[in-house]
């Protein structure tokens, strides 16, 4: 068993979405699109697994003839630890069941060659442990949206303006970091994670692109919070001290305003673009926290926030799918012809708001209660962004699925494979959220080890500069 | 450890788990798109119930022959990590006994109740799964012996409540009054979650033999100061008013008549309505370390009491009427709670809870009953008059308004609360419309398009 764990599968994770990428983008027909795309993903799934389960047993191919990394660079760039190590499954679980969940109607405007290629930068940023290259991997990330913008014939000015300056920021900051000018480098890496992260006042992007992208890859681009992973690989070892209150403010912030908009929204796309953003600033919150338990609580939010999250937007997606963009301003009376979905949109909606038994309730409380040892107005904001995100849910479940009688003239019942996605989903959520202890365990120690890092940083600050993040 | 006291244990923990079981069953088999017969459900609900109320009634049993008045039952730590513990505990005493034995009773009455009076409806299979929430809920509420867990029974209770208001969910009214209610039922978990984290910041923990003493219910003794006491207190307060339809959160309390009958029996005149009321129960050494406080648990029950007598006795409809006077009774309750009459309230909270779901249950055939009764009397039933003669005119037709229009409460929550909100925050939403048309160069929502071709539904205002 150890030597198969030996093998090199995280290259692999990485390496297969990229032929997939190059594959499907080359065939024509959608429905074979994905066919392949489908396959790629499970296979870049199965590696993940595999990955995850060496680095869990601490094995590495290193030593071993098959060592790709150490011939291409010359050291191992690319590794999971303990942060890294349960996300990667989970990133490469959505791409998977979003592409296996995707629509006949909807194959041909969902480019399965771009979701593979957002799913190679997307694995190879979260192993990346070369800072440089991290940057770099960073900036590439912002392409594809970027293409499927041009290739929808959607206005892109919004979002190429705020990630122009993600990347400009980025490069910027990370090289006055380097040099030693730590204020002004934690002040524009800051700035950066703030504009990628969707914090307010630099959100709108976030909005606009969901507005004008396909819902898949909407939700796979924004999912697995890269913003947030750039702030903890970046930001957080290096800032100055205030740089953490500024990011714990912002967040908190921006988590309160974004869940009281998604209250009032009236479309289905803004609504979960709003809901998504809150989340992901109670993430970063906690991580701008410096106690284990707000951070452990963060990390699984982050962790519910790509599966409840995702499923609710695979939920969203699939009525989509059926009727067209969904209006909040009326009743559309879904749950007759949907009872599967509906019952998936409220499991995975409530999941991602905490509700107990779920996988958000136990980070949810931890978040809070670590963040009330701190200030406890922060525990306030944290409890008052849960409430309205937990309004706005339920609201939208109301005019979504009840309310008028949908007359339909064709069966909009889930499919197969929809359904498949969505239970897959509801199992994760509700078996992690009943066993939540392994995984808190690994949460944990992932959390102790960003502090551990972070307070090594503090007393000696040469070494922020000259070492690469994790070994 | 003798081996009684194991085998009460074990049959705590059957209670408590029971209604899970059922949860589990019908949960799943909904979940798989194979829901089990109306017969089967039936036959589920009836065999959980009868289980959990005989593994209750065991336990009250072997506390009246022991005389132990405060039995432990230590499930473990759900959650142990270095700097949390999530312990799961139940707690069976003086005050959980009694109540959750209700819980069981009650639901049991229900659950034979509605497998006949849904008998072929559509949401049949529905309002089972979301009945199976509830009394895993309110168990889990009623044998908390940890704050958390207690929170978690509470979120269970609220979601099956409002999803349940909502039962007839072709017609926009239910959904639009189950939203009413899970809004304030929001505002009252978020405050009960924070008085949690308070108090496990303080006392360490949030288990209540730590936070209350060990000593068997009512006799407590809280290890806050009396100010600590005050600040949870009035969280726990907000908590139990937005649970309990407490002034100024009443206005829910009708909306929710909109649910089927038996869960607005269950729901609004016995259990889920005495929640807040039991909450407060609980925490009673934290009423008693503030006296202040206990002054404004009296008063809020007191005007709550006179509240729901005004608005009740003008309603035109039995089931508002019922919920009115349902909400009469617990503002008494909580004021006895303020008083420190505990027992008092434990015994009027019983009570109130089997007349008030008989009265429910009847409530279909009123029209009936009362030709039963006029046909035996040989006349027309009288009919009383009420205080409100005492009033002089202007008074009089001031305080009917006032009733009819339920203590304006509604409206003044609309209009110092959820409109100035949605209000504020459309704005903010139309300035980033503004924002991004700008950054664009030119219109740029579609979902505009998608929001104006549709109809006129608006939630929150």
């Amino acid at each position: 068993m150890t030597d198969l764990l030996s093998l090199p599968w995280l290259e692999a994770a990485i390496l297969a979405p990229l032929f997939g990428s190059l594959l499907v983008g080359r065939v024509r027909d959608p429905y074979r699109a994905a066919r392949w795309g489908v396959a790629f993903t499970s296979i870049t799934f199965a590696f993940t697994m595999f990955a995850g389960a060496a680095a869990a047993a601490g094995t590495s191919p290193v030593g071993q003839p098959w060592d790709i990394q150490a011939r291409l660079f010359n050291g191992r760039p690319f590794s999971l630890d303990e942060l890294t190590a349960p996300l990667i499954p989970v990133i490469a679980l959505l791409h998977l069941l979003t592409a296996a969940a995707t629509a006949r109607t909807r194959m041909r405007r969902f480019s399965f060659a771009w979701s593979l290629a957002t799913e190679w930068i997307g694995l190879s940023t979260f192993t990346c442990t070369d800072r440089w290259m991290l940057v770099g991997l960073l900036a590439a990330g912002t392409v594809p949206p970027l293409m499927e913008l041009r290739e929808r014939r959607r206005p892109a000015r919004v979002y190429v303006l705020h990630m122009g300056l993600f990347v400009g920021l980025l490069i910027v900051g990370w090289w006055l970091t380097e040099v030693g000018s730590k204020d002004l480098g934690s002040g524009l890496l800051l700035a950066a994670v703030l504009i990628r992260c969707g914090i307010f006042p630099a959100h709108c992007w976030v909005t606009d692109w969901f507005e004008h992208s396909s819902f898949g890859n909407a939700l796979l681009f924004v999912a697995p919070l890269t913003g947030v992973y750039a702030a903890a690989r970046l930001l957080l070892p290096t800032a100055a001290s205030w740089a953490f209150d500024v990011l714990g403010a912002a967040a908190l912030m921006s988590a309160v305003y974004t869940a009281a908009m998604a209250t009032v929204q009236r479309e289905a796309r803004r609504l979960f673009a709003f809901l998504f953003l809150s989340h992901g600033s109670l993430v970063l919150l906690g991580l701008a926290q410096d106690n284990p338990l707000s951070l452990t609580g963060s990390l699984r939010i982050w962790s519910s926030v790509v599966l409840s999250l995702g499923g609710f937007g695979l939920t969203l997606r699939a009525l989509e799918a059926r009727i067209g963009r969904l209006s909040l301003t009326r009743y559309h009376g879904l749950y007759e012809h949907v009872p599967g979905l509906a019952v998936c949109y409220l499991l995975t909606g409530l999941a991602s708001v905490g509700f107990p038994g779920t996988l958000g309730f136990v980070g949810g409380d931890m978040l809070v209660e670590g963040s009330v040892e701190g200030n406890p107005w922060v525990g306030v904001g944290a409890v008052a962004a849960a409430a309205l995100n937990g309004i706005a849910v339920v609201r939208a479940y109301f005019l979504l699925f009840t309310g008028a009688r949908h007359g339909a003239t064709i069966p909009l019942r889930a499919t197969g494979r929809e359904r498949f996605a969505v239970l897959t989903l509801a199992a994760l959520i509700l078996g992690l959220g009943l066993v939540p202890q392994p995984a808190l365990m690994a949460r944990y120690r992932a959390a102790e080890q960003i502090l551990k890092e972070r307070q090594t940083r503090l007393n000696s600050p040469e070494v922020a500069t000259s070492d690469s993040i994790v070994r | 450890m003798t081996g009684s006291t194991e085998i009460v244990r074990y049959l705590g923990k059957v209670a408590a788990a029971a209604p899970f079981a059922l949860v589990a069953l019908l949960g799943l088999t909904s979940l798989l798109g194979r829901p089990l017969s109306e017969k089967a459900t039936a036959i589920a609900c009836r065999a959980v119930i009868v289980v959990g109320l005989v593994c209750a009634a065991a336990v009250l049993v072997f506390m009246l022959a022991s005389g132990d008045r405060h039995v432990v039952v230590e499930l473990g730590d759900w959650v142990a990590l270095p700097s949390y513990h999530f312990a799961v505990k139940l707690v069976y005493d003086r005050l959980s006994v009694p109540f959750v034995l209700l819980t069981f009773l009650l639901c049991g009455t229900i659950a034979t109740f509605s497998s006949r009076y849904l008998h072929r409806e559509g949401g049949y299979n529905r309002f089972f799964v979301l009945f199976a929430l509830f009394l895993a809920g309110m168990v889990l509420a009623a044998l908390a012996g940890t704050v958390e867990a207690l929170f978690a029974g509470w979120e269970l209770v609220g979601l099956s409540s409002a999803l349940l208001v909502a039962y007839f969910q072709e017609r926009p009214a239910p959904p639009r009054n189950g939203m009413r209610v899970w809004a304030v039922y929001r505002v009252s978990d978020a405050a009960l979650l924070l008085a949690a984290v308070t108090l496990h910041h303080l006392a360490g923990s949030g288990d209540f033999d730590r936070l209350l003493g060990t000593e068997p219910w009512p006799h407590g003794q809280t290890t806050v100061t009396g100010s600590q006491a005050f600040v949870v207190g009035l969280l726990l307060l907000v908590a139990a008013a937005g649970k309990s339809a407490l002034v100024p959160f009443s206005g829910w309390l009708p909306r929710a008549m909109e649910g089927p009958t038996p869960s607005s029996a269950v729901f609004y005149g016995a259990l889920s309505v005495h929640l807040g009321a039991y909450l407060l129960l609980r925490a009673g050494p934290i009423l008693e370390a503030s006296p202040l406080l206990a002054w404004i648990v009296v008063v809020l029950g007191l005007v709550t009491s006179l509240y729901a007598y005004l608005a009740g006795s003008v309603q035109a409809d039995i089931k508002t009427a019922l919920s009115f006077a349902s909400l009469a009774q617990v503002g008494l309750i909580v004021a006895e709670i303020g008083l420190g009459w505990n027992y008092v309230a434990l015994v009027h909270l019983l009570g109130h809870g089997c007349l008030r779901t008989m009265q429910f249950l009847r409530a279909p055939t009123l029209l009936h009953d009362y030709h039963t009764l006029e046909n035996a009397f040989g006349e027309h039933l009288p009919r009383g008059t009420g205080p409100g003669r005492l009033l002089p005119g202007t008074a009089r037709a001031w305080v009917y308004r006032f009733a009819l229009e339920r203590g304006y409460l509604d409206a003044i929550l609309g209009a110092l609360v959820v409109g100035p909100f949605a209000r504020t925050f459309r704005f903010l939403d139309g300035l980033e419309r503004r924002w991004t048309d700008f950054l664009t160069g030119k219109t740029s929502r579609e979902s505009d398009a998608v929001a104006s071709a549709s109809g006129q539904i608006e939630e929150l205002s």
